[in-house]
């Protein structure tokens, strides 16, 4: 016979209920009523503060709606319980109705607590804990900044993580906030005094005003009857605010408990055993309504653990109450915090190391045991990324160095510690090391998508996601099972055998190629890599065929995209070297089109704010004055940095410049896996930074040194020596072959420095390649450089030749010359740039494009 | 641009559908509202709202079409984030969040496609 459960409380901890009663109860054991008083169905309350960058409080709901929908399942929103009669097992509802019940589960949450300060209830004082409580306080903002001609002004009471959470949302409203702490110290419940310390900084950073170890004495009207100013202790004028939230914790919504003959803990909280029931055998509490352990906990993981014992309880299981980890890793108005384990060294003998840099505001510290081998806990601010890591460490051993774990990712040898298999990897569903490595092993599962379903991990926050993929991977790597290399979901193989593939099959259309290769349609990450092999084979023009949808927008147009969804135009001035009317040109049509200008770092001028309609128009003038595209936005060959060299500068040894263009003018258009940089230098002073590129040349007295694999950008490396001493025509032979290799070899957005890095034997073995041709693919990689050399074409001067690819350039079909509405520049230091969003919604200096005067 | 009034929803003409090429999208104005077309292998039209929710940009025509499973979808050309072109909704957002003020889907407007014409429906008030 089916049994009825009634849940009290629609949050987070009674939906983790009703998710897994209905997920374990196979038999269909029970039914469950949940009296809900929110208006709406439970939804994710760590994440409210995401109302605040726009996202809509439906797509806060927690879950698979299907869930409401089982017949096993009824939810009645905006319906409280009112009593609760133990005998008759009823519970009775605000609208009067008295619903029966065989087991009964209280998951009534907390909630925001108001200390009994005066002014407390002005219109204009607000708390945080429901989406209609946020909503309000939008508004009330809202209103207050479109009736005051000044910014708004707000004070949070309480510096504590909701505190925190408030003050991130008024910034983001743009109110001048403060925030006032009673305590000498921020979040002072996750934080020491160092954490606090660097916590402050961080936020005073942002703009935040931070008062500690003030009291708040009493919110004051203004003449209008709202809130006007808070009043501090010892203050001699209140703090001028036109709102006020309030966020000095929460308290347990016990209310039902007592009348009812249940007894509450001695600071709140329905009173249960480590199986989450109370006296009443019949009746539970979890979540933080529940007094466990003597005390409640305010944390949804714990919540959620407790809906699990519940459930497990109900279905005649023995869970119990594990403890509660009140690990936490928050990010408050983007700053990282995080605590775990015994994170204010309470243990006996317990050790502390400090790593605390001032500069780039960051505070971390490990607690030890004493003899400073094992992890007790811990405190992150300003940085938690190795949180993931850490908090499973807890109680195992960090090796001989334990200081290693607090510098930066990357920076230094972490050390390989195996995480012992009862390590919790995942906090927010309670998952093991030994768990995830199971999935791995016994269920077969073999991608993160995989493991995820498998094990739930890394389905709530996110935050231990790097350490259960690291886990996998080593897990698969033992058992000689490779992780997948895979491109996406419709290609099973990596660039590198696909581009062999297809050079190998021939084909040279996209829907060839994925009937053949892949599966499905494609998308954006494997379509423009087909498109890049395709041009790499066979040259032919980016837009050829039914390769123009293959392209992204960069390649599809042929131009930049910026932020606004208009271009940037670069033309190619190889080598640096310009002619005088070659600027005068650029200059003249930047200032026809109103375009901005700018000198790039790769020596040529970059022409702004273009929109799709006009670059044919703007092409067709460079064209004709003699200039051709640069490819700045192709995976492409982009420039070739030159210094001035022995034509002029009195140190040179060759002529660099010469040297430069030529090479530019030879691998103009070449496709590749990344995009290509080469530099050249007359003399080992190297002021075209030569080394710093993917392949430069340093002159010698004899003739060229060439380096290879330099990168820029996100991991900078030097370019190291492939070949000394060589005349311009074996430079440029290994050159062609070093290119040509890469191109072939590498894979998808792999730059040449990790590609060399990666190759097996390294600089070493490309040497053998490419210099001694040791594979006798020498002579294949000549022809294929000089096919690309002789078909190059400019892609711009043949789309203009062409009608059909023409109408593509249009900006509405049924508009073609109609700009984009959309877009608002404000005029800067003599130039024009895209409104930012508060330009756009008070600003006054917005010039619409259309009607962009033409500076003469 | 003709415009046909029924009680709640009008139905714009907007181009030929010759005029949309396979898997490359193209933007109409539609009214005030800008809506991406996209016409698929299969022959079926789709269309939705140009505006990018994480970048604010009208740029939603210029995405990369392709599949997520059996779902058509379009790849926004800014920050890359997938959307379906059945309803619209974002099947990715590549850990961002859409700008102040919207949310992560995009509309979806009826399509018609008659006599060789392609036309929207937009709900009045739109
Ligand atoms: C315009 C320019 C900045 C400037 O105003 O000076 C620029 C602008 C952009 N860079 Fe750059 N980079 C520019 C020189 C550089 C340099 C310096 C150089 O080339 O000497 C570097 C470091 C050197 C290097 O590449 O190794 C550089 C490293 C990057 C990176 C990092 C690549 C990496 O390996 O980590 C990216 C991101 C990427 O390509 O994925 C990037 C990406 C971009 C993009 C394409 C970002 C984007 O997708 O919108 C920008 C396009 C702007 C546009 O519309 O033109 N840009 N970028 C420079 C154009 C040079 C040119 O004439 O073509
Ligand atoms: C802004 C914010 C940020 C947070 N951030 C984090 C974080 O980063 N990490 C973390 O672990 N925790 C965080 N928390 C705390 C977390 O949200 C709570 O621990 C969690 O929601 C508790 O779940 P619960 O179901 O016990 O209570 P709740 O989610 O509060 O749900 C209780 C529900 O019961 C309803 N209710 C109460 N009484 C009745 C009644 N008599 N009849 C019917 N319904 C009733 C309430 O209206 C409420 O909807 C945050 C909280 C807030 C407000
Ligand atoms: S450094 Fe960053 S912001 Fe500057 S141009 Fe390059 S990509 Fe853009
Ligand atoms: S720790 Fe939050 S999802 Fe794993």
């Amino acid at each position: 016979m089916t049994e009825h459960v009634v849940v009290v409380g629609g949050g987070m901890v009674a939906h983790r209920f009703v998710e897994a009663l209905r997920a374990r109860d196979t038999e269909g054991a029970y039914a469950v009523t949940v009296l809900a008083e929110e208006p709406r169905a439970p939804y994710d309350r760590v994440g409210l503060s995401a109302f605040f960058s726009g996202t809509a409080p439906e797509d806060l709901a927690l879950g698979d709606p299907a869930l409401w929908e089982d017949p096993l399942v009824a939810l009645r929103l905006g319906d409280p319980a009112t009593g609760l009669d133990r005998d008759a097992r009823t519970v009775t509802t605000a609208s009067g109705d008295a619903v029966g019940y065989d087991h009964l589960v209280l998951a009534t949450g907390s909630y925001a607590w108001v200390p009994p300060l005066p002014g407390a209830d002005l219109p204009g004082v607000f708390v945080y804990r429901t989406v209609e409580d946020v909503v309000a306080l939008r508004e009330w903002v809202q209103e207050r900044a479109a009736s005051l001609d000044r910014p708004v002004r707000g004070a949070v009471v309480g510096g504590g993580l909701l505190g925190l959470e408030a003050a991130g949302a008024l910034t983001s409203l743009d109110v001048a906030t403060t925030v006032v702490e009673f305590a000498p110290r921020l979040m002072a419940l996750q934080v020491d005094e160092g954490g606090g310390q660097a916590l402050r900084r961080i936020i005073e950073g942002l703009g935040v005003d931070v008062r500690t170890g003030a009291a708040s004495e009493a919110v004051e009207p203004a003449d209008d009857g709202t809130v006007g100013g808070l009043r501090l202790t010892g203050d001699d004028d209140p703090l001028p605010v036109d709102v006020v939230v309030v966020a000095t914790g929460v308290r347990p919504r016990d209310e039902l408990a007592a009348p009812a003959g249940l007894a509450v803990g001695p600071r709140g909280g329905v009173l249960v055993d480590e199986g989450c029931r109370t006296p009443d055998e019949r009746v539970y509490a979890v979540g933080e309504v529940a007094c466990i352990e003597g005390r409640c906990l305010g944390l949804v993981a714990p919540g959620y653990t407790m809906a699990e014992i519940a459930v497990d309880r109900l279905l005649g299981g023995d869970a119990t109450f594990p403890g509660a980890d009140l690990s936490t890793k928050l990010k408050l108005l983007g700053v990282d915090v995080a605590s775990f384990g015994d994170a204010f060294a309470t243990s006996p003998g317990a050790l502390e190391i400090v790593h605390s840099d001032p500069v780039s505001g960051t505070y971390k510290k490990l607690v030890l045991s004493d003899d400073a081998r094992v992890l007790l806990g811990g405190i992150l601010v300003g940085d938690a990324s190795s949180y993931a890591s850490l908090r499973p460490m807890v109680g195992a051993e960090l090796g001989d160095d334990p200081g290693l774990w607090l510098v930066p990712e990357g920076a230094g040898a972490r050390p390989q510690t195996e995480l012992p298999d009862a390590a919790q990897v995942c906090s927010c569903n309670g998952v093991s090391a030994g768990t995830i490595r199971a999935s791995v092993v016994e269920d077969g599962c073999h991608d993160l998508p995989a493991v995820k379903a498998c094990t739930r991990a890394g389905t709530s926050c996110g935050s231990c996601v790097p350490l259960v993929k690291k886990l996998m991977s080593v897990e698969m790597a033992k058992a000689g099972l490779t992780v997948s290399s895979a491109m996406c979901e419709h290609f099973a193989m990596a660039r590198a055998e696909l581009f062999n593939a297809v050079m190998v099959s021939g084909l040279r259309r996209w829907s060839e190629i994925v009937e053949r290769f892949g599966t499905g349609r494609g998308c954006d990450i494997c379509k423009p890599a087909v498109a890049s092999i395709l041009a790499t084979l066979y040259n032919e023009h980016v837009l050829a065929e039914d390769r123009a949808a293959l392209q992204d927008t960069n390649d599809r147009v042929m131009a930049n995209m910026q932020k606004d969804g208009t271009y940037s135009v670069v033309p190619r001035v190889p080598g640096g070297e310009i002619r005088p009317e070659q600027l005068v040109l650029i200059g003249e049509v930047a200032q026809e089109f109103g375009l901005y200008t700018k000198i790039t770092g790769g020596q040529r001028i970059d022409l702004f704010g273009a929109r799709l309609e006009q670059l044919p128009a703007i092409w067709q003038r460079l064209v004709d004055g003699g200039l051709e595209s640069g490819h700045a936005y192709g995976k492409a060959l982009r420039t070739v940095k030159s210094c001035v060299g022995s034509s002029w500068c009195r140190y040179g040894v060759q002529d660099s410049v010469g040297m430069a263009v030529a090479m530019e003018l030879r691998y103009r258009g070449l496709r590749s896996p990344h995009k290509l940089k080469l530099g050249v230098s007359g003399c080992a002073r190297e002021c075209a930074e030569a080394r710093g590129k993917d392949v430069g040349l340093i002159a010698t007295e004899n003739g060229w040194n060439v380096y290879v694999g330099g990168n820029g950008g996100f991991t900078p490396r030097h370019a190291q020596l492939l070949v000394e001493d060589v005349d311009t025509e074996s430079a440029v032979r290994i050159v062609d072959r070093y290119l040509m290799y890469y191109v072939r070899t590498a894979d998808r957005l792999q730059r040449t420095a990790p590609w060399q890095e990666d190759h097996e034997g390294g600089l070493d073995r490309i040497r053998e390649i490419v210099v001694d041709d040791a594979l006798g693919i020498g002579a294949d990689l000549d022809a294929q450089m000089a096919r690309h050399v002789d078909s190059y074409e400019d892609e711009w001067a043949a789309v203009l030749r062409d009608p059909e690819r023409l109408r593509q350039f249009s900006s509405f079909v049924n508009a073609p010359d109609t700009p984009d509405p959309t877009l608002a520049y404000v005029e800067e230091r003599g130039q024009r740039r895209p409104a930012t969003d508060e330009e756009r919604a008070h600003g006054p200096v917005l010039i619409a494009p259309a009607t962009l005067e033409v500076r003469s | 641009m003709t415009s046909v009034a029924s009680s709640q929803t009008t139905v714009v003409d907007v181009c030929a559908y010759d005029r949309l090429t396979p898997d490359l999208g193209a933007a109409a104005l539609v009214g005030d509202v800008q809506v991406a077309l996209f016409r698929l292998p299969d022959g079926s039209v789709h269309a939705l709202g140009n505006v990018c929710p994480f970048s604010g940009a009208a740029v939603m025509s210029r995405g990369i079409t392709g599949t997520r499973g059996e779902v058509p979808t379009v790849a926004s050309p800014v920050y890359k984030q997938v959307f379906s072109l059945l309803d619209g909704r974002c099947l990715d957002p590549m850990g961002m969040e859409p700008r102040p003020g919207r949310g992560q889907d995009l509309p979806v407007y009826p399509v018609r496609v008659n006599d060789g014409r392609v036309a929207i429906e937009l709900v009045d008030g739109e």
